[in-house]
């Protein structure tokens, strides 16, 4: 049986463990410069027999299994993102570079502080510039991210309602807030109240009049909002919640629509986290790993996770220490100071761009989605009529009638070469496109985007089987997500290889090439 | 552009903004500098650190090698800017690459199942904790003192907010190991979780199974963390645990002042559904192709809301692709020999100095001083640059002039000969 | 599509067949189809003690879940253990083969407050 048919691009890659055979390595220690001491003797009956499974193969087998795995892969280095709330921009390799220096990258977080005054300015610099951008009073950088930093910022809220005398008991949380609003409320030991948008899909003063009672701890708003609009009402709904001692928690995932134009903390918010990640353009590897300060206004600033960085000055020098002592902080929300190597890479970004350039790009980021949303209001149902920043919604009430939802055009948008945007997401939004390409993009990539967009449109009406039927030029097709949830199979075992092995021939739609044997 | 969407000006992007929250000045914020000036400001901050140290420094963080192919995989635009693979048919490479972790680590473990990564182990721990409260509906948590410190303050303000006990029990003051009498004289019916480290805070390895045993006699589950992985080398796994949370940063994970690091949780197949984060599972496509997707993504924040298994989202994809290509590079017989090295290190060393603890022990051990102070001991060392064991009078003051020492493959013979000679003087 | 006119509904969809004092509960067609390919169920075990109105369980497929409502109060006594291998069965007869529990009721005027057949289809019918 023939094993490899086809480029690797459309091969049927064998797992790593499928490759494997005993023997082959692809590592090589040194010898040892002191006895080699016997795991038997040392550990007693606690020795492992052998790793069952564990791969072996060669570094050039290494090499080319991750080569080809990546070439499947979409990536911002290969095209543009649209997704809402991701806030997808190009991420610079400079920061990549300086992350790894030696000093930084070896630095351990318990080595004497006069030998890592270095890495404390990098973290003094980025708090600094970071209260600078939110106009708020104090900040943490421990959160690892986004949600890691919103239980953060929850838990704040809740020691200074505490020491206050009252903890209160539930939090309010839109309609159209993501879904690590709620989840992060519960796991901060707070009921979760849904706060039902109004017409326009902000939030509603008279409901939130109504909800606000003593037994509020906070609201937790996103601004601007999951449909990218800015809350207009955010002052007068900041004076609702303070004037019955509760707070506002802002989700500052759409920091890239705000920064260096207006400051969360000049409109009233008590604390927010920002997504490094995202606004600050450290990569997303995948799926991580994110950064997710928290900042906070001067009264939330004693509970702050320990320790917090202090500056001094020792003969004309900078001099920076870790302060412990902070009796009414909440404790820690990780081991050691924070995912420091992102934190590196979101400095060398704000250092780049400056404050005129942070703001240029803010301007770039709002100017691109509303030129997608007006050449594609044509095509595709507007819910709601407002201005839109960084990002804009629409839905698929157009398409829904030809049997076609937003779904199957994020993934016939695949086939164009593009990633899908946010589908279904806000909540609020029934069958919701949620498009941000943010400052990255050039007119000429935007209107590649629209152009493709605008093409599906015309194809739902045309032959709508060929969007629902999509993707068609992909590595594989729609995959069975139903058996993956029914059956769940999370990993590799050998007595499974059998059944599972796949053919060397990996079946592509409409080219014609048929199995081997 | 600004034609084309009928505005007059780039200000009228933003005239929904109410001119009350409108920022009225430039940010204080120094104006851009060029990528050579940005290099050379970082070169600056990095010579300001410890550079060319010899370093004795574990206590959760570990210096091991990096292979150089580690950073040649992840460096690829494909993986290092890529998105969450929600998108199936445009993500195969990220998803097969997390399938095979999740393999390696039921591998290494003994679990049945294991999710894409954690922050890091220090939330794995809490998660794990919460975890056992769903699966057993109680509530108290029992967490051993030989637990890396930071973990233990970490679940404290995790476990506070959820009302949630936390209690500590004790560790043998001559082995090292775990008070087993302690422990079972705090265990009830109330107990949801034991958590203990293994090689624990002092690098003493425990019995992993006795203290099982002894949870499972309660009804509560046996939860046990990891702080140095490459100890899962050549140590038996824990058979007897229910849930496993540890620590992935020595496989190919820069110490990098603290994070980003990867943290793991694993557990039996009968939990899967009480796992957090995501979860990559194997399927097929429309052809029958074999392919990957994120699975049971109804425990998540997305879909479950306030009922969610945890809010994480945003986990560490990247930067257990490096663990994944540091595992599948050394293998089998490679993790082996890698941790057979490490233990010869230690014991070079640990055989020269005064120890504390009379347990087996991996590549970390506590040192006693028994004239000097340790953190004179220290200074001296640091003239040899030598960055010397931890202290740990902050945290185990009973411990008095003490000093937690690690080894790795990395330290050189004739640095702990050094070391040996000031510690002893 | 058939609702069966000896069973009750409600709002929620569920539906109840009472047999004595037994009473037979699962949801209905509407429902399963609203939701999709069913992936899993959870369901509660034998002696819990269900509340009418409040959550006992859920249903999930791969991108939903719906929390499941006690029509009634009572005893857990059965549990359609098939469910657990082979939730599929719900999607293809959730009206018979594919119960969900059954129940010792307590107090039988619970069941006049459900809706009928008719009241039922013509509530999905107003809400599509």
């Amino acid at each position: 049986m023939i094993r490899n048919v086809r480029p690797h691009i459309t091969r049927n890659e064998e797992l790593i463990f499928e490759r494997s055979s005993p023997g082959k390595k692809g590592y090589q220690l040194p010898d040892l410069d002191v006895p080699e001491i016997d795991p038997a003797k040392a550990l007693g009956g606690l020795v492992r027999d052998e790793i069952e499974g564990f791969p072996e193969v060669s570094e050039v087998e290494v090499i080319r299994h991750f080569t080809r795995l990546s070439t499947w892969n979409y990536a911002i280095d290969l095209g543009m993102y649209p997704l809402g709330s991701c806030t997808m921009k190009y991420n610079p390799r400079i920061n990549e570079a300086v992350a790894r220096l030696g000093g930084l990258a070896w630095a351990h977080p318990y080595q004497p502080e006069a030998l890592a005054q270095g890495a404390m300015e990098a973290i003094a610099r980025l708090e600094d510039a970071l209260c600078e951008i939110t106009g708020l009073d104090a900040i943490t950088l421990q959160p690892a991210a986004g949600a890691h930093g919103e239980l953060t910022g929850i838990l704040l809220v809740r020691a200074y309602h505490e020491a206050n005398g009252n903890p209160r008991k539930h939090i309010l949380v839109p309609d159209s807030a993501h879904g690590t609003n709620p989840a992060t409320a519960g796991i901060a030991g707070y009921q979760v109240r849904n706060l039902k948008s109004n017409d326009q899909g902000m939030i509603d003063l008279e409901e939130l009049a109504k909800a606000v009672t003593e037994d509020t701890a906070a609201l937790m708003v996103t601004n601007p909002n999951t449909l990218g609009v800015f809350e207009e009402n955010i002052a007068r709904a900041v004076e609702v919640l303070h004037a019955k001692g509760a707070m506002v928690y802002m989700d500052g995932a759409n920091m890239n629509a705000l920064v260096g134009i207006a400051r969360p903390g000049d409109f009233g918010v008590d604390v927010m986290h920002i997504n490094l990640h995202k606004t600050f353009s450290t990569p997303h590897g995948g799926g991580g790993p994110g950064g997710g300060p928290v900042a906070v206004r001067s009264h939330l600033e004693p509970y702050l996770p320990v320790p917090r960085l202090r500056r001094g000055s020792q003969d004309g020098q900078e001099v920076f220490q870790w302060d412990y002592n902070f009796p009414h902080a909440i404790g820690k929300v990780r081991a050691f100071y924070g995912n420091f190597g992102v934190l590196v890479r979101a400095l060398a970004y704000i250092l780049a761009h400056g404050g005129p350039g942070l703001r240029n790009a803010t301007v770039d980021a709002v100017m691109n989605a509303n030129y997608i949303r007006h050449r594609l209001r044509p095509w595709f149902d507007l819910p709601y009529d407002r201005p839109n920043m960084h990002e804009v919604v629409f839905s698929d009430d157009r398409q829904a009638t030809k049997g076609v939802r937003t779904g199957d055009i994020a993934k016939r948008l695949i086939d164009y070469g593009y990633h899908p945007y946010t589908v279904s997401f806000p909540l609020i939004v029934h069958g919701a496109l949620m498009i941000e390409p943010t400052e990255t993009e050039s007119k000429l990539e935007l209107d590649g985007f629209i152009d493709a967009m605008i093409s599906i449109a015309r194809e739902i009406d045309s032959d709508p089987q060929l969007v629902l039927k999509a993707p068609h030029l992909t590595r594989t097709s729609r995959v069975d997500e139903v058996s993956a949830a029914r059956k769940p199979v999370v990993r590799w075992t050998p007595a499974r290889a059998s059944e599972t092995s796949p053919a060397p021939d990996l079946v592509v739609a409409g080219d014609g090439i048929r199995r081997s044997d | 552009m600004l034609d084309a969407c009928s505005l007059a000006s780039a200000e009228d992007l933003f005239r929904q903004i109410p001119a009350e929250a409108r920022l009225k000045r430039p940010l204080a914020l120094a104006p851009g500098k060029s990528e050579y000036e940005i290099a050379e400001y970082f070169r600056s901050l990095a010579q300001k650190n410890a550079n060319g140290y010899a370093s004795f420094l574990g206590a959760g963080v570990y210096n091991h090698y990096r292979p150089v192919v580690v950073d040649t995989v992840v460096s690829r635009g494909e993986f290092l800017t890529s998105y969450t693979p929600y998108q199936s048919e445009i993500s195969q490479g990220t998803l097969t690459a997390i399938f095979e972790f999740q393999t390696m680590i039921c591998q290494l473990t003994g679990m049945d199942v294991a999710n894409a990564s954690m922050y890091d182990g220090s939330t794995a721990v809490p998660e794990a904790a919460m975890m056992a409260v769903r699966v057993t509906g109680r509530h108290r948590i029992l967490v051993a003192r030989s637990v890396h410190p930071e973990y233990r303050e970490v679940l404290r303000s995790y476990a506070r907010n959820q009302g949630l006990p936390v209690e500590e029990f004790g560790y043998d003051a001559e082995t090292g190991q775990i008070d087993l009498a302690d422990l079972e004289s705090k265990l009830n019916g109330e107990t949801a979780c034991v958590i203990l480290q293994c090689p624990n805070f002092f690098g003493i390895v425990e019995d992993a199974n006795a203290v099982a045993g002894l949870a499972h006699s309660q009804g509560a589950l046996a939860v046990y963390t990891f702080t140095e992985a490459v100890s899962l080398g050549i140590l038996a796994p824990p058979a007897a645990a229910d849930i496993v949370a540890g620590e992935l940063q020595s496989f190919a994970i820069s110490p990098s002042y603290g994070g980003p690091f990867a943290g793991i949780i694993a557990t039996r197949e009968k939990f899967i559904r009480q796992l957090p984060g995501r979860l990559v599972g194997q399927t097929v496509d429309t052809h029958g192709n074999r392919a990957f997707c994120l699975t049971l993504a109804t425990r998540e924040q997305h879909i479950r809301r306030e009922k969610a298994t945890s809010n994480i989202c945003t986990n560490q994809a990247l930067i257990a692709l490096m663990a994944t290509v540091f595992m599948e590079l050394y293998g089998k017989e490679g993790l082996r020999e890698l941790a057979v090295q490490n233990l010869s290190k230690a014991h070079y060393l640990g055989d020269k100095v005064k120890r504390r603890f009379t347990g087996s022990y991996f590549n970390e051990f506590v040192a006693t001083g028994d004239g000097a102070p340790v953190s004179e001991l220290n200074s001296k060392l640091l003239e040899r640059r030598i960055i010397g064991g931890l202290p740990l009078e902050r945290h185990y003051p009973e411990l008095g002039n003490a000093a937690l020492v690690c080894a790795t493959e990395m330290t050189k013979r004739s640095d702990m000969d050094a070391f040996a000679e000031t510690f002893n003087a | 599509m058939n609702y069966p006119e000896d069973y009750r509904y409600t709002k929620e969809h569920e539906w109840v067949h009472l047999a004595g004092d037994t009473a037979t509960i699962g949801i209905t067609f509407h429902a399963q189809e609203e939701l999709g390919d069913i992936v899993y169920v959870d369901l509660p075990k034998v002696g819990k003690k269900l509340e009418k109105g409040k959550s006992f369980g859920s249903v999930e497929s791969v991108k939903a879940v719906s929390d499941i409502y006690a029509p009634v109060s009572g005893e857990v006594i059965e549990v359609n253990e098939g469910l657990a291998t082979a939730p599929e069965k719900l999607n293809e007869d959730p009206h018979k083969a594919a119960w969900l529990i059954k129940v010792r009721v307590d107090g039988s005027a619970d069941f006049k407050n459900l809706l009928s057949a008719a009241d039922y289809q013509s509530y999905i019918g107003a809400e599509t």
